[in-house]
């Protein structure tokens, strides 16, 4: 096990030495989100009875920001390390490839809910939060940053350039992610979109993790993690394949 | 004894290319062995089958006995690879890398080790210095350090001088011959083919993905490197009897091929009777590099 924990660590130490860019910068953009949207939105809009539309907003940002930090802390180290060759310092020690998986899905895990603490203690100075379900809440971030980093892992190995990767964010990963009722109820959309919408295993992630704050949802959240649930083992599953196989590492 | 590596009928396609055709080939414990080739003839692809970085397209790789496939974490534990490119993680100090690198084979405490390599490379005060700052000497002085990192007993250095100034080169090789007087068995690949002619007992050649050579560099250089020497004559002119040696030729002299020095004597002989004069002469040792040229197919 010495193995993992040092890619894990290694993994940790990465992003903290940059972490003005990884932790830092994410959380301020974070913030002006819920800056503008809640002066812009807040006298407008309620969503769920008794809860205002900053404090609404504030899990929907944690969860985007944590699912954004885990998909970019797996994704960009595994892409420098290919285009930079210095992946070969992986593959050259008898590290088993579900050490290599769980080391990488650790880490973002670990990026994604630092971050998300983060934005979650600074919208306290926003609007009043406050816990109803915790352990509904701790199953969707780590089910949710989980599957992110594993996404991430994938699009990396995938990936044969950073412009590729870079597509994969923007035109996969952040509509996902804006599309998923950060911002809104899907109560609030025409059915079409209301009905996409439940393709979008995003869209349970945030869901779920608003239920473990305010008690309320627009899916119940059993149902939200039997789907997230699944998803991360259908992935776990094909991220574990391809690392099995050496896809696009050892060829 | 079982022997360092062994490479049994290794096959290795790329698509169409078919890079490596057959190779067999094994080095045993304790030996300082040179892998030879021009670009292109599958040195590296065989090596990055022996560390697990490639996979055979056919056949089978033994390191220490230990199955580089089924074995995996036997076979690497076993091996050191310095790789030819020049890599780093721009993110860490050297220490760190060395520290990682400890960890991903399972030591956790290794710094005693870390420090002795850091002294025998010359890195002891770059020790905490990011790598992305190192010249490119020192980064492929670190990338030999991460390969030792874990005492292999069998160490590949894939041109581990290229680019390392004549001095470091020599602290280097002496460095690595101290391994090799240890016990460890070195492989190494090097365009200075009189490196390895100093180093390696034992060479193999390889050419378009098969091994064109295989044997101990002082018989390569009596069997295929003759004596040479280098005949300016008047006029220029080689009289039949000595066609059979001649090796090479330009527009004012002769290079003739000799078995032995004694052979130089019936050349001027055959001159004289001729009477032809001999108005330079000029006599070449054999080297690795001659052996090398006439195996690939090139004439000197």
């Amino acid at each position: 096990m010495t193995g993992l924990w040092t890619l894990f660590y290694k993994e940790l130490l990465r992003f903290w030495k940059v972490s003005l860019q990884t932790v830092l910068s994410p959380l301020v953009t974070t913030l002006l989100y819920l800056l503008i949207f809640s002066h812009v939105l807040a006298a407008h809009v309620q969503v769920y009875p008794g809860v205002g539309y900053t404090s609404f907003l504030i899990p929907g940002l944690v969860m985007m920001a944590m699912l954004q930090n885990a998909y970019a802390n797996s994704s960009s180290s595994l892409i420098q390390s290919k285009m930079a060759g210095n992946i070969v310092f992986l593959l050259l020690p008898p590290l088993a490839y579900w050490e290599f998986f769980a080391a990488y899905v650790a880490a973002a895990v670990v990026r994604g809910l630092v971050v998300g603490i983060g934005v979650g203690l600074a919208g306290l100075w926003f609007a009043p939060i406050a816990v109803s379900h915790p352990l509904w809440l701790v199953s969707f971030a780590l089910a949710g940053c989980a599957m992110l980093g594993m996404l991430g892992i994938i699009t990396a190995l995938w990936a044969a350039s950073y412009d590729q990767m870079a597509a994969v964010q923007n035109f996969l990963i952040m509509p996902l992610t804006f599309l998923s009722g950060v911002f809104y109820s899907i109560h609030s959309l025409p059915p079409f979109w209301q009905a996409l919408s439940r393709y979008n295993p995003f869209f349970y992630m945030i869901d779920g993790f608003r239920y473990g704050f305010f008690g309320m949802s627009d899916v119940s959240p059993a149902l939200g993690l039997s789907i997230v649930g699944g998803c991360c083992l259908a992935l776990s599953l094909t991220t574990l394949a391809l690392l099995k196989s050496g896809y696009k590492l050892r060829n | 004894m079982i022997p360092a590596i062994e490479i049994h009928e290794v096959h290795k396609r790329f698509g169409r290319l078919h890079a490596l055709r057959g190779v067999n080939l094994a080095v045993e414990q304790g030996e300082f062995f040179a892998l030879l080739g021009p670009n292109g003839a599958g040195k590296t692809t065989l090596i990055n089958i022996l560390a697990g970085l490639s996979r055979a397209t056919q056949g089978r790789c033994r390191i220490m006995g230990h199955d580089v496939v089924d074995d995996y974490r036997d076979a690497r534990r076993s091996l050191g690879v310095v790789p030819q490119e020049l890599v780093y993680d721009a993110f860490f100090t050297v220490r760190e890398m060395l520290r990682f690198q400890s960890g991903y084979f399972g030591l956790s405490r290794n710094d005693a080790w870390i420090d002795e390599l850091l002294h025998n490379l010359a890195l002891t005060d770059k020790a905490d210095a990011p790598t992305r700052t190192l010249s490119g000497g020192m980064k492929r002085r670190v990338l030999v350090a991460q390969a030792l990192v874990h005492k292999p007993p069998v160490i590949v250095l894939d041109e581990p001088t290229a680019g390392v100034d004549v001095e470091l080169r020599q602290n280097l090789w002496e460095f690595i011959r101290r391994l090799n007087r240890d016990g460890h068995t070195i492989v190494l690949t090097t365009h200075y083919l009189d490196e390895a002619e100093t180093l390696c007992r034992r060479v193999a050649m390889l050419k378009q993905g098969q091994v064109v050579a295989l044997d101990t560099t002082q018989n390569l250089l009596s069997a295929h490197a003759a004596t040479q020497v280098r005949l300016k004559l008047e006029p220029h002119r080689l009289p039949d009897a000595l066609r059979p040696l001649l090796a090479g030729e330009g527009a004012d002299f002769f290079n003739l091929a000799l078995d032995d020095y004694a052979g130089l004597e019936r050349v001027l002989a055959t001159l004289r009777e001729a009477n032809i004069a001999v108005t330079e002469l000029e006599v070449a040792k054999p080297d690795l590099e001659t052996v090398f040229l006439q195996l690939m197919g090139k004439t000197t």
